[in-house]
């Protein structure tokens, strides 16, 4: 199945897009996408504590299961106000 | 002439005064909001304004672009949000305080793009029969922000720039949540 990854603030530098397309096995979770991702891009590691994520704009746990057409964002420690 | 009419004749290159003031006195702003707009503490006061006669306070908070930060000579500010949830953010921190201050209305706008030195990245108002529970909703409000909402800064300062990274975003954390109200009812 296909998911949507959203990339925001340095997480996007380190992938060099703020979207991307992935295609996850039918039992992923926010966490194997993420480990999938961190392959990919191994900068990406360094977040693996710190950084939140959310599905289809609501914060989700990194177990959460993924369905086809999802959209899955990480986030890296925020700094609003 | 009626006002619409006026307004047509001028066309879309600005507004007359009386269509200036027509809109501003129609549209109603909404309580929680993220944009690219300037930001008015007036459309946030105008939005916990009850009009009732029952408020005796209403606490403000406007958080500004500094021009130094750990050092750093600060030229400007680029905010960038994972919008919907920012949105959705802030209606949790609004039933949080509702939640924790009953007789409390709250509103809250941020502003995303890029930000001069001195204009206003974030404005908070709240009002409530008594100053003592509008002060402390304000002051939870900008800690939530600050804790859970997903917006980043990118500070571009003379030599370079750098994202900052602040908490780890996790609204459901009991210990942060507590943090945000001690420091609020200090």
């Amino acid at each position: 199945m296909r998911v949507t990854v959203l990339l925001f603030a340095r997480l996007r530098d380190i992938a060099g897009a703020s979207e991307l397309a992935r295609d996850v096995a039918p039992d992923a979770t926010i966490g194997t996408l993420w480990r999938q991702l961190a392959g990919e891009y191994p900068a990406l590691v360094q977040y693996e504590h710190s950084m939140s994520s959310a599905v289809n704009a609501d914060y989700a746990r990194m177990d959460r299961a993924l369905c086809d057409g999802d959209e899955v964002a990480f986030l890296p420690p925020v700094s609003g106000g | 002439m009626s006002a619409f009419r006026r307004t047509a004749a001028i066309g879309a290159s600005g507004f007359s005064r009386t269509s200036r003031t027509r809109i501003l006195k129609d549209v109603t702003v909404p309580p929680l909001a993220i944009g690219r707009s300037r930001l008015d503490l007036n459309h946030l006061v105008a939005a916990v304004s009850s009009g009732a006669g029952g408020d005796g306070a209403v606490v403000t908070f406007l958080g500004l672009v500094r021009d130094h930060n750990l050092g750093r000579q600060v030229r400007y500010l680029e905010y960038d949000a994972y919008e919907p949830l920012a949105l959705k953010t802030f209606e949790r921190i609004a039933g949080e305080v509702r939640e924790r201050w009953p007789g409390v209305r709250l509103a809250l706008h941020h502003r995303i793009g890029r930000l001069e030195i001195g204009e206003a990245s974030v404005a908070i108002a709240a009002a409530s029969p008594h100053r003592r529970d509008a002060y402390a909703a304000c002051r939870y409000t900008i800690e939530r922000v600050k804790q859970i909402a997903p917006i980043w800064k990118r500070e571009f300062f003379d030599g370079g720039d750098v994202w900052i990274e602040g908490a780890t975003a996790d609204p459901e954390n009991a210990l942060a949540r507590a943090e945000a109200e001690r420091v609020a009812c200090a």
